[in-house]
């Protein structure tokens, strides 16, 4: 019993430690990483939902494909490939350590002829001139080597770089260091979302549950600006924001430009230029009204859907504005408005009315002219609010892992051993990586060694 | 001289270079695959010049960025970068033949790029007006070249073996004769990607550390990176699985085109098949 058990606890452990198992690992991550791609994530839009059979709405929920990544069964694969990199260093690193720390310094005979490199030199002095000779050789042509006698020969070893060895344990412990990082932010940090209306302050945003939390200060947003090329496209999203404690600003907090790829920081927590929009609540929107055949306009003060009808029984009613039109009618620019207007019994018609191009209002050629006028709305700026201190760790992770991925691929181990005997000595090399490179070097050596005279 | 017009000398010289190391693929003659390498550096020198022309006409337009910020301007750099990397390979390794499976995915690039697409230059929206747009399009251009390379090669191992059979005693003659050994071709496809997997991981990190510097998280689950991150895995796999028998080889080679081909969907099938941050040239903030 007591053996079954053992063989038991072998077997767990060589399942842990086994190759097949890294193997098995990488590629199940990779495919099962894809559904996350191809399915939404997160909270599910109405319009998919409609789109799916309840039956299968019910098995992906089920098996967390809406939320996959952090789903039971992709954390234990995560789980499970720690505890694979875990166990392949225990079972791995002590063979290393001693391969580096007891180099082999005597070759036996057996070994001698496994060697692609070798290289013999005959020499006519004593074998005490010989390893004399050849130890300071190799020490000005390579590195000093340890001398073992034995059987009445002298073995010289040398090596370069045996630390390097270590490299790959250090890109599997950098893995670690990341996951750790990542479970320290996911356990310490918070990230999260605010708005501010330009002139209004915050003490507090949403995070991503839902749940309000207190920042322990306060934000005000100074102003909130889009700057547009040309083209119309987008150039830069501005907010001025003032950092305030105790409803006074702080020093050096005060007017801080924050715009996409350059972040505020303040307490450890970071803002985060990320949307904007209009604050609608409360505003009203100003329509002009002018009779073709001449007359007065009439400015109308309106919100967003609610219709208004006029005196000759046309209605019109506003369906969103823009404060830039461009991205959306090419080759105007500044305030419009979407309006929707129905002459007594009539068909609804629906188009743009622009603020900046009254010719372009009156050019529709009907009684009625319609301008956009502008709106007395503020403008908010969505701030994407974060903390992490995890993500130091995560760099750390990251640094090793670069530095070992180049210790790893780009370095190897190279050992030289001569082995001195009455009248000959025999000249053996090896290297862990990138034999081709080593080769030239090796050739290079050995011939200088075939040359020397003793 | 304009750099659209060098671009268009570029993708001449990289379809005249496919076909003459095809002529030499037929003839076996040495002087047809030196030519093929020639023609091929020589496009590489018009598109060096045409990439850094392209970089000077974005400044005196007033919207100076490097040229790395959309489609054309990628698929442009990935071209190049597979050719420098295939001159490396070719003056490094004197394995020229490898020419023909490698030149043509930087033509089909270009190619694609000059007749397809829309070549110009266009102003940084805020998303991508940083200095990490260099560093992390550098880094994960040069490591998926590589992967291309690897792909040519292993395509070749492939061939070689289907036609030749594992035996390699037996020499099949004609167009076999020209690829090197399978043990060299192997051995080849493993240097590849011994380049590719560090830039790779770089370039992974560059993004993930300009992801937290502008977004405030590192690692968000986009498409886009789970996709780099399922190449990583990919060739994770392949480097693990050449010290376990039974996986050099043919299945190293069918991993590593398999690896390039989840590369290729991480690159455009993201873009064209799923949403995500990486749109671009959108409007995203």
């Amino acid at each position: 019993m007591a053996t079954n058990d053992k063989s038991f606890a072998t077997s767990v452990w060589d399942f842990f430690c086994s190759l097949k198992l890294t193997l098995f690992l990488l590629i199940s991550l990779a495919l099962t990483s894809i559904i996350g791609t191809v399915l939404p994530q997160g909270t599910l839009a109405p319009e998919y939902v409609a789109s799916i059979s309840p039956t299968r709405l019910q098995i992906y929920s089920k098996l967390g494909f809406f939320d996959m990544y952090h789903s039971w069964w992709f954390i234990s694969l995560l789980y499970v490939f720690s505890l694979n990199l875990v166990s392949c260093s225990i079972k791995r690193l002590p063979h290393v350590f001693k391969f580096i720390s007891e180099p082999t310094l005597v070759l036996g005979e057996g070994a001698r002829n496994s060697f692609a490199l070798k290289k013999e030199l005959t020499f006519s002095g004593s074998v005490e001139q010989g390893k004399e000779r050849l130890t300071a050789f190799l020490g000005k042509e390579f590195s000093v080597p340890v001398i073992t006698e034995q059987h009445g020969e002298y073995h010289l070893f040398a090596q370069k770089t045996a630390w390097c060895r270590l490299g790959v344990y250090v890109v599997h412990f950098s893995i670690l260091v990341i996951f750790v990082g990542a479970i320290i932010g996911s356990l310490a940090g918070y990230k999260g979302f605010v708005t501010i209306v330009e002139g209004s302050s915050v003490n507090a945003f949403q995070k991503q549950n839902g749940q309000q939390m207190p920042l322990g200060f306060e934000v005000l947003c100074e102003k909130f600006n889009v700057d547009f090329y040309a083209s119309g496209a987008p150039k830069e999203f501005r907010s001025i924001l003032t950092v305030l404690e105790n409803g006074k600003p702080v020093p050096g907090y005060s007017q801080i430009k924050v715009i996409v790829n350059e972040p505020m920081t303040y307490k450890g927590i970071t803002f985060y230029q990320s949307s904007y929009g209009q604050a609608s609540e409360g505003s009203e929107h100003f329509i002009s009204v002018t009779p073709r055949n001449g007359g007065a306009a009439e400015k109308f003060a309106v919100r967003d859907g609610v219709a208004v009808t006029l005196k000759d029984g046309t209605v019109f009613k506003l369906l969103e504005a823009t404060q830039e039109v461009r991205q959306f009618a090419p080759g105007f620019s500044g305030p419009a408005a979407r309006i929707e207007v129905t002459p007594k019994g009539g068909a609804p018609l629906t188009f743009i009315a622009f603020k900046n191009f009254p010719e372009v209002n009156a050019q529709r050629g009907d009684a009625l002219i319609f301008g956009y006028e502008g709106t007395n709305a503020k403008q908010y700026t969505g701030l994407q609010v974060a903390k992490d201190p995890g993500v130091w760790v995560v760099w750390l992770g990251c640094t090793l892992m670069v530095i070992g991925i180049g210790v790893a691929f780009f370095m190897s181990h190279k050992r030289i051993w001569i082995v001195v005997t009455k009248g000959h000595a025999r000249i053996y090399g090896n290297a862990s990586k990138n034999q081709a490179a080593f080769q030239m070097q090796f050739e290079d050596i050995s011939e200088k060694f075939q040359e020397i005279k003793i | 001289m304009n750099s659209s017009m060098l671009f268009n000398v570029t993708t001449f010289a990289y379809l005249i270079s496919t076909v003459v190391f095809f002529a030499f693929l037929a003839s076996k003659n040495k002087s047809i695959g030196i030519a093929g390498s020639f023609i091929a550096y020589a496009g590489l020198a018009a598109q060096t010049v045409a990439i850094a022309l392209r970089w000077k006409e974005s400044y005196d337009m007033g919207v100076g960025h490097a040229p790395m910020s959309n489609l054309y301007e990628s698929i442009v750099f990935f071209s190049w970068t597979i050719i420098l990397l295939f001159a490396y390979i070719d003056l490094r390794y004197k394995y020229r033949i490898i020419g023909a499976f490698v030149v043509p995915f930087a033509l089909l690039g270009m190619a694609w790029a000059q007749l397809g697409m829309n070549t110009g230059i266009e102003p940084l929206v805020p998303a991508l007006q940083s200095n990490w747009l260099l560093y992390h399009v550098i880094t994960c251009f040069l490591g998926y070249a590589a992967f291309a390379v690897a792909c040519g090669i292993s395509m070749m191992y492939l061939i070689k073996t289907a036609i030749e059979g594992n035996n390699s005693s037996a020499q099949a003659g004609g167009l076999m004769s020209m690829f090197p050994p399978l043990k060299v071709l192997d051995d080849l496809n493993y240097r590849s990607i011994m380049i590719g997997f560090p830039l790779l991981t770089l370039g992974i990190i560059t993004g993930a550390a300009w992801a937290n510097y502008a977004w405030g998280t590192y690692w968000s689950w986009d498409p886009k990176e789970t996709w780099s991150l399922i190449v990583w895995f990919v060739y994770a796999a392949f480097l693990h699985a050449r010290i376990t028998k039974g996986w050099v080889g043919k299945r190293a080679a069918w991993l590593s085109v398999i690896g390039f081909a989840a590369t290729i969907f991480c690159y455009l099938g993201v873009n064209l098949f799923l949403s995500g941050l990486h749109s671009y040239g959108g409007s995203k903030m």
